[in-house]
């Protein structure tokens, strides 16, 4: 039992001198955080879609002549951990501003400690409304087209349909449940006679999906809103596919044009769905070729969504520490307030009224072309143009 | 009515899927006790292979073949495994098993990420049976019509093959007792070889069978685990058609909450689509509740063959006491290091948390001999009662601290009753079953509990809100609670825990109620769990329900197992060393799960006692050598 406590001391000398924190005056330091190993499919993409975005900022000489340099953080899809690493990135490696996070309660956490040790955080991916409504503060800036946005985009072509009869799928948790929400809200203002004929909410991961087409199809909808993705896709697509319920069926689905989850459906996807998504393999603007161009060149495979969401948050810092000429959290806020930033999508703008970007979205069609499926029809969707009236924002942020 | 016949159909696929996972896993944990966590591992190794190989192999020929590969692979991976791993560390305490196959959980999900890539890979469908055919007016699968017939076929061989052959005779001598067995002249350890093969090879066979039915994803193994105890625990643990007959019995439920979707009650409105998120842990609460046993076990006897048995629990020396006080000190110094060592205040108090959540797990599991597989219900009750007396009682942070710890200490009050009625692993599993339904309560009630999302905005007061004063607060509250667990163990109370432990029978023949001594004991692990809890929460501003979550309430059970059950500075040890590692490894490198998994394993083969326990070891060993040199 004597030694028990020597192997404490041990551990604790290892935590000490595991530390040492480099300050080199001419690095700019980002702290990114991610759940690199529960979400691979996005983040290696997203990843390297940094890694491109920091090449080209310091080989054309960095950002106000000093060098950016990301430090990446694992936070195992926790927040507690996130919330611990961003402390770390802080106080051992002095890094100068936070960004990341792909899970909504992850990003929430961080964006609430941002605004605890004012410090600048940038929300890369995650989706829920609440990082810049009701949860928003004014460190936190989010980047990517949010659930209210790609879900307004959505129900927008879902109106034209002019289907009565909508069945409703979603994974049970908030981010199927706000999607769905706001869904049902838009769809009944644009169409008041709409009616919700079924709602399922499996839990995620874990769709039980020949019951759930089964319940959905004896229901008789004219319609199905799904933002199931993933595993999840794969299966209730198949068992679709297999019992017949897309025959008569017109689906309007959220990010299943995404190639992180429209790859893996192959010969199963179901034509003419109308998604949400990232046509990588046609999109021929300016932007997007000379991005793809890059990518291809650089890591010989094709760019998915996460690359393109990685690429852009890093010449999203690079652009408002340009702007704000330096580091210094009060002016990086201020300069991302309508800071204006290339990305492959073209130009965004982080909104100053709710530290939103403009960041759209591709609304298509999926078609099946005997071996996989591609995204036809598409177009864009700025991110502006989805929003609710700012009035309506300022009442969900109060006065943050 | 036909769609509700036509869901119970489903209800039957979905059965046959579940019992193939579960059947091997009754028959590994039947014969050799094992908690086998990488269980689900090797179901989606099934997957996986099975897929590359039908990728690979064309024709009808070729897919089924991939399938039975798949299956012979994976057993084959099971046989390596039991050989070079389990077979080494059967004489450790109880549970150690449990954090070798933890460790082969990491390090097969990073090997499979690393050969297969993180994309979903979906296969093919079955050839053969791609389409469906028509039953009352609906098109069903084929596929699922001949999941429905392989189910029972799989049941009645294995039944056949346990019931009616010599080596399946053996197999349930072994189930009863090992130890005379052996001494028949029996060769054991192939016996058991064999067994793990088999149960590997059911997993791998249940993984390769789900191939035309969902991607192989990364997230399979864990998502099928929890499934497949269940199921094992529900239908009672080595019995196999006890396994079929709890399968059947959550997929059809799972159906009919499916079919059911939302219904009203006059002016509530439940939906059942949502329930299914924790409709098996239900189930399972109420079977072990209403039968102790499951549906088809039987009372376990006291396995004969475990380590050997516990020595006494001592106070601690002079010397180590003094160690004590000069670690303390040495903590309390650190702060004055901030300059130099600016991180280790933030993991110091990580690390002091997760030190007394340990402690307080390992005080029922250790000397109360109750194994809790749903601790951290308790470190979640204490840490969302923490935020909620804070968020919706408007408390301050010193009252909720005070008050958040009886909140969980209410919970445990609950789940305890329960809990020490039963015994063994079905303790363990209805601990896990109260800790999955207060998780997917904090899960499911977005207005109280923020849902998925959590509650954010829970930051100490103003004296305590820096990294100094929240240490300092940190290292009191756990040192106090460490203390306080370490003296009631050598008080009448603890004493009497561990005679309960020791023998039911003896303790009651002297005048202890067992019962609500365990009862007792359960109640005040939960208030030290919640205190670690409400400390937690505090320290990182948010709360999710991650923290109720299975994987808060294996990382303690790990903690303790790699500190050594046996040693009462074993969880303190584990802690450190399991949070620090982790923390240290996620940073080395991008495959840091496998290196965590492949470092614990190193320990667990060179450390089988836990490191405090080899030390423990090593230090009696040395004594008697030393006195006589003097």
């Amino acid at each position: 039992m004597k030694l028990k406590p020597a192997v404490l001391a041990i551990a604790l000398t290892g935590v000490l001198g595991a530390s040492a924190s480099a300050w080199a005056a001419d690095v700019i330091k980002i702290g990114e955080i991610n759940s690199y190993k529960a979400q691979p499919v996005f983040l290696d993409a997203y990843k390297r879609g940094m890694t491109l975005a920091l090449d080209e900022i310091n080989g054309a000489g960095g950002v106000n002549g000093k060098k950016l340099e990301v430090i990446t953080r694992d936070d195992n899809a926790n927040p507690g951990d996130a919330v611990r690493l961003a402390d770390e990135l802080l106080s051992r490696e002095g890094v100068d501003l936070i960004a990341g996070s792909f899970l909504s309660h992850v990003g929430l956490a961080l964006a609430d400690y941002a605004q605890q040790r004012k410090v600048f955080y940038l929300g890369t991916e995650p989706l829920t409304d609440k990082i810049v409504w009701e949860n928003g503060n004014r460190y936190t800036y989010r980047m990517r087209t949010s659930t209210y946005m790609q879900t307004a985009m959505l129900a927008a072509e879902a109106a034209k349909l002019k289907k009565k009869k909508w069945a409703l799928i979603y994974p049970n948790y908030e981010f199927g449940q706000s999607s769905v929400a706001t869904f049902k809200k838009l769809l009944k203002q644009a169409q008041p006679d709409v009616e919700f004929v079924i709602e399922q909410a499996p839990p995620l991961g874990k769709v039980d999906a020949g019951s759930v087409v089964q319940a959905v199809a004896d229901a008789k909808p004219d319609a199905i809103f799904n933002t199931l993705f993933g595993p999840d896709l794969a299966k209730f697509v198949r068992e679709g596919n297999t019992r017949g319920l897309f025959k008569s069926v017109q689906v309007v689905s959220m990010l299943t044009g995404e190639p992180e989850y429209l790859d893996p459906l192959r010969a199963e996807t179901p034509d003419g769905w109308i998604v949400s998504g990232y046509p990588q393999d046609s999109l021929e603007t300016p932007e997007h070729k000379a991005f793809r161009a890059a990518y291809v060149a650089k890591f010989n495979d094709y760019p998915r969504l996460g690359a393109v969401v990685g690429y852009s948050a890093i010449k999203s810092l690079a652009a408002g520490i340009k702007k704000a000429g330096g580091t210094d959290t009060e002016k990086l806020i201020a300069a991302f307030k309508g800071l204006k930033v290339d990305t492959p999508f073209g130009e965004i703008v982080y909104r100053p009224q709710d530290n939103q970007s403009t960041m759209g979205a591709y609304i298509g069609k999926l078609k099946n072309t005997g071996d996989k499926g591609i995204m036809v029809d598409y177009h864009y969707v700025d991110g502006a143009t989805v929003q609710p009236s700012d009035e309506e924002v300022k009442k969900m942020r109060g006065d943050k | 009515m036909s769609s509700f016949l036509v869901q119970l159909l489903n209800g039957l696929a979905g059965a046959s899927s579940l019992f193939l996972v579960a059947a091997g896993l009754s028959l590994i944990f039947g014969v050799t006790r094992i908690v086998n966590f990488a269980h689900g591992s090797l179901y989606m190794l099934g997957v996986y292979i099975a897929y590359s190989m039908s990728e690979r192999l064309a024709g009808g020929v070729g897919f089924w073949f991939s399938l039975v590969f798949s299956a012979v692979a994976v057993g084959f991976i099971g046989a390596l495994i039991e050989m070079v791993l389990l077979r080494r560390i059967y004489k450790a305490p109880e549970l150690f098993q449990l954090l070798a196959t933890f460790a082969l959980v990491l390090v097969i999900k990073d090997g499979v990420l690393w050969i297969w890539g993180a994309e979903d890979l979906l296969g093919r469908r079955a050839p053969g049976l791609e389409g469906s055919v028509e039953i009352l007016g609906r098109n069903f699968p084929t596929y699922d019509l001949f999941l429905i017939v392989i189910g029972p076929v799989v049941l009645a061989l294995v039944w056949l093959l346990l019931t009616r052959t010599r080596w399946g005779t053996l197999v349930r001598a072994a189930t009863q007792d090992r130890e005379m067995l052996s001494a028949l002249g029996v060769h054991q350890s192939w016996l058991i070889t064999g067994v793990f093969a088999l149960g590997a090879m059911l997993a791998g066979l249940g993984g390769a069978l789900q191939l035309p039915r969902e991607p192989a994803n990364l997230g399979m193994d864990m998502l099928s685990i929890g499934d497949a105890f269940v199921v094992v625990v529900v239908g009672g643990m080595g019995s196999i058609p006890g396994a079929f007959v709890a399968a059947l019995i959550i997929a059809e439920i799972k159906a009919i909450c499916i079919w059911l979707g939302d219904v009203n009650f006059g002016p509530f409105s439940i939906s059942f689509s949502k329930l299914t998120l924790v409709v098996e842990f239900l189930v399972m609460a109420v079977v072990l509740v209403v039968r102790p046993w499951g549906l088809f076990g039987r009372p376990q006897g006291t396995p004969r063959h475990s380590g050997a048995p516990e020595a006494p629990l001592r106070p601690a020396g002079k010397s180590l006491r003094w160690f004590a006080v000069a670690l303390v000190a040495g903590m309390a110094v650190l702060p004055l290091l901030q300059g130099q060592f600016p991180y280790a205040l933030v993991l110091s108090v990580d690390l002091l948390i997760a030190a007394l959540f340990a402690a307080s797990l390992h005080f029922i599991m250790g000397p109360g001999g109750m194994h809790s597989f749903g601790h951290a219900a308790y470190f979640g009750l204490g840490a969302y009662g923490a935020a909620l007396l804070m968020k919706a009682a408007g408390l301050p942070m010193e009252a909720s601290l005070i008050l958040a710890p009886v909140v969980a200490g209410l919970g445990a009050v609950v789940f305890g009753w329960f809990s020490v009625r039963l015994s063994g692993v079905y303790l363990a599993m209805l601990t896990l079953a109260f800790g999955q339904i207060a998780w997917s309560i904090a899960f499911q009630w977005d207005d109280f509990t923020g849902g998925s999302n959590g509650m954010i905005g829970i930051w100490p007061s103003g004296w305590a809100n820096n990294r100094t004063a929240y240490f300092y607060l940190t290292l009191v509250l756990v040192v106090v609670g460490l203390f306080a667990l370490r003296r009631m163990l050598f008080s009448p109370f603890g004493y009497a825990m561990r005679a309960g432990r020791d023998s039911v029978l003896r303790a009651d023949a002297i005048g202890i109620d067992v019962k609500r001594v365990q009862w007792l004991a359960f109640v005040i692990a939960g208030v030290f769990a919640g205190a670690a809890g409400a400390l937690f929460v505090y320290s990182k501003g948010s709360i999710s329900p991650e923290v109720l979550s299975v994987t808060k309430s294996v990382d303690g059970l790990v903690m303790v197992l790699l500190g050594g059950v046996q040693t009462l500075a074993g969880p303190i040890v584990g802690a450190v060393t399991f949070t620090w590692l982790q923390d240290t490894v996620a940073r080395s490198t991008d495959y840091w799960r496998a290196l965590l998994g492949g470092i614990i394993l190193f320990l667990v083969l060179v450390f089988p006692q836990g490191l405090a326990g080899f030390i423990h070891d090593l230090v009696v060993k040395l004594k008697p050598n030393r006195e006589a040199a003097r």
